[in-house]
């Protein structure tokens, strides 16, 4: 091109080309990231050098590490003096850090049978591209894995199922005339059933029976996921609830929200943990035996709930009032605009926030040693660490506890994340 | 250039308003309104921000509540009672400032959405209506993106799409245009030109003076919440009567 000369006609387009060397891949990486100034080669130094000594430090203690002993001592022994974990106590306490020391041995078949079914049970309601036919086993599971779990006759869960679906299909019919008459009809008829079927089932105890497991012999990691799943996924739902009641107009509705958020955001989970052991007791009827297990749920899910209200309810808010007003424009009813419209953009945002939440409790399930249940942290305490064999062996047991919890939370965690991105529609 | 002759406008009330009032708390938003629309009327409403021309035309589909006097829509009149209020919100479609697309459906699923789950229509039908407003509005093309992915006068001529899937007798815009750049004022005004000639029945809070000499067959100019003057749009605009409207069109006309 000719100096001076505004004209300019181009013939030839230039061909795509890589960056230079120092502009890609690893070498820019590291130039960008480790050494771009002194400062910055000092601090990766530093950091190389922290990694180097835990790893340097910790390396024997995982390798020497011990598989087979019967006891601390023996461990000792084996190692004579050098650093070394006793992994040996893992190994040997399995079956009572996984089931509890109470779950009978030749059953455990069935808590693991139940845990696979779980994953199944959830594929569908996590992956929206699967088969929506599948739901139709996520209903279903609550009931088989009861029956699996606790045991009994399997007619217990049947009509548990069929009082519910039946009481379903009485609401589909009676709501078009009015929501409340609706849902009326539908107690009456699903608790007629139940009584009925509880005639049924008490009559034919032993009617393919699985031996059945009390209450208070569920311990271990199967009692913290137990607690944590069912806590989960009723809190959920009970938590939007919760929150769009209240944000509704009817003041009753709306103060009976308010009060149980506040009263139940306002104290310690371990208070209502007690609660459930000593106080709830006082509040059924005498006669009436409601176990531990359910006392604890019901709690968990209360608490869980109430911080899962105000985490949705912060979704509800960041909405413009726009799509409220486009929903109501469109002529949508209240259930059609927050169904279609309101909730899933809301829930879309809120999702770091239940997720949080529902981490949260999930590792809060470990409280329940305190009230001498024996989930994985209660089995650590007491039945493992207060055995002459296990004295002593912290490292290892919690360790392993811990690495457990991290690795479900961490999962949980990463299919937030990928959730999020899945739903994102705004700059795809 | 006047093509308002050929438009019809028959004796059919479409609107009726008499007496109303509103207030947000103790202020005083519109004061005695009495306003009639016939059916196949192109209302302009115009006036200064704050006047409660928004307010106006957000209390015939009830997003806003009167506490006093009669609005009558399409022979219902508004109550508190929701079965009316979601009646007439079927028969009224209605734009908005920020469009208010529903972002996380598709624009198909947009158009659809309203008339599967108040028409109660099937799918599929719901799909070809959905189509041939979206051709109408010229954008067919972008049928399964989402809003987000749309040019902002894209969005406004989707949502008077999604309003028009609802087969309805009267149309109502707020500030349709005031959201958008110069350039796509045009194709959105353009379309609502389009609506007029095929007979709509429409109420339009706006300030492209344009747009209402050539639809309009009234011009109603607000102030401090009441009807100031009406007139139609030659005489509106050549020979306005009060102070105030001769205020308010010189500033809005004078650049």
């Amino acid at each position: 091109m000719a100096e001076n000369n505004a004209s300019f006609v181009r013939h030839e387009l230039i061909k795509e080309q890589v960056p230079p060397v120092s502009q890609r891949g690893v070498v820019k990486w590291v130039s960008e990231n480790l050494i771009s100034s002194p400062f910055n080669v000092i601090m990766t130094l530093l950091s190389l050098w922290i990694i180097y000594s835990i790893i340097v430090n910790s390396a024997p203690w995982f390798i020497n590490g011990i598989w087979d002993a019967k006891s601390v001592r023996e461990c000792y022994d084996i190692l004579d003096g050098v650093s070394g974990a006793c992994f040996a106590v893992l190994k040997e306490r399995f079956p009572q850090l996984i089931y509890g020391f109470k779950y009978p041995s030749t059953e455990y078949w069935r808590p693991n049978i139940a845990v696979v079914l779980l994953l199944a049970a959830l594929a569908p309601v996590l992956f929206r591209k699967l088969p929506q036919q599948l739901l139709g086993f996520s209903a279903i599971y609550p009931f088989l894995a009861y029956w699996l779990i606790w045991g009994g006759t399997p007619l217990v869960a049947v009509i548990a199922f069929l009082g519910l679906a039946f009481g379903i299909y009485c609401f589909r019919r009676f709501s078009a005339r009015s929501f409340a008459f609706g849902v009326i009809i539908a107690v009456i008829a699903a608790s007629f059933f139940w009584v009925l079927g509880g005639y049924l089932s008490e009559a034919n105890e032993t009617f393919l029976a699985l031996e059945a497991v009390p209450s208070r012999d569920m311990g271990g990691l199967m009692l913290n996921l137990l607690l944590g799943t069912i806590a989960c996924s009723i809190s959920i739902p009970l938590g939007i609830v919760l929150a769009l009641g209240r944000q509704s107009n009817m003041p009753i509705i709306k103060w009976i929200c308010v009060i149980f958020i506040e009263f139940i955001r306002g104290v310690p989970l371990i208070t209502l943990l007690f609660v459930a052991n000593v106080i709830l007791a006082f509040f059924f009827p005498p006669d009436t035996s409601i176990d531990l297990i359910l006392r604890v749920i019901i709690m968990m899910t209360f608490f869980n709930s109430a911080y899962i209200a105000e985490v949705v309810r912060g979704g509800l808010a960041a909405l413009p009032t726009g799509q409220y007003e486009a929903a109501n424009s469109l002529g949508l009813d209240y259930a059609q605009s927050m169904r279609l419209i309101i909730l899933p953009q809301a829930l879309k945002i809120s999702i770091p926030g239940i997720v949080n939440v529902s981490v949260g409790m999930l590792k809060d399930t470990t409280l329940v040693s305190i009230i001498s249940m024996f989930d994985l942290v209660g089995m650590i305490r007491g039945p493992i660490l207060a055995t002459s064999e296990w004295n002593g062996v912290y490292w290892e047991l919690f360790g392993c506890a811990a690495a457990i919890f991290f690795v479900i939370c961490f999962s949980i965690s990463k299919y937030s994340q990928w959730l999020e991105r899945q739903l994102e529609t705004s700059n795809r | 250039m006047n093509r308002q002759a050929k438009l019809e406008v028959s004796d059919e009330v479409a609107i009726g308003i008499q007496g109303m009032n509103k207030w947000f708390g103790s202020f005083h938003v519109l004061r005695d309104i009495d306003l009639t629309v016939n059916r196949g009327e192109r209302i302009v409403v115009c006036g200064p921000s704050g006047s409660g021309k928004s307010t106006l035309i957000r209390c015939v589909n009830a997003l806003e509540e009167h506490q006093s006097g009669q609005i009558i829509v399409d022979g219902t009149e508004l109550t508190s009672d929701i079965k009316n209020i979601d009646k007439i919100r079927s028969e009224v479609g209605m734009l908005f400032q920020h469009f208010n697309l529903f972002p996380h459906l598709t624009i198909l699923e947009n158009c659809t959405l309203a008339q599967i789950w108040v028409r109660k229509i099937p799918q599929a039908q719901a799909e070809e209506t959905a189509m041939h407003f979206l051709t109408k509005v010229k954008i067919p093309e972008q049928a399964d993106k989402y809003p987000g992915q749309l040019s902002g006068g894209q969005q406004q001529r989707v949502a008077i799409a999604r309003s028009l899937c609802m087969r309805p007798r009267i149309m109502l815009f707020d500030e349709p245009t005031s959201a958008l750049d110069p350039e796509m004022i045009k194709e959105v005004l353009d379309t609502m030109i389009e609506l007029a000639e095929d007979g709509m029945t429409m109420m339009v809070v706006t300030h492209e003076m344009g747009f209402a000499r050539q639809v309009a067959n009234r011009v109603i100019f607000m102030d401090e919440g009441q009807i100031v003057e009406q007139n139609e749009p030659e005489e509106f605009f050549n020979n306005p009567q009060s102070d105030r409207t001769k205020l308010f069109l010189s500033q809005i006309l004078g650049h």
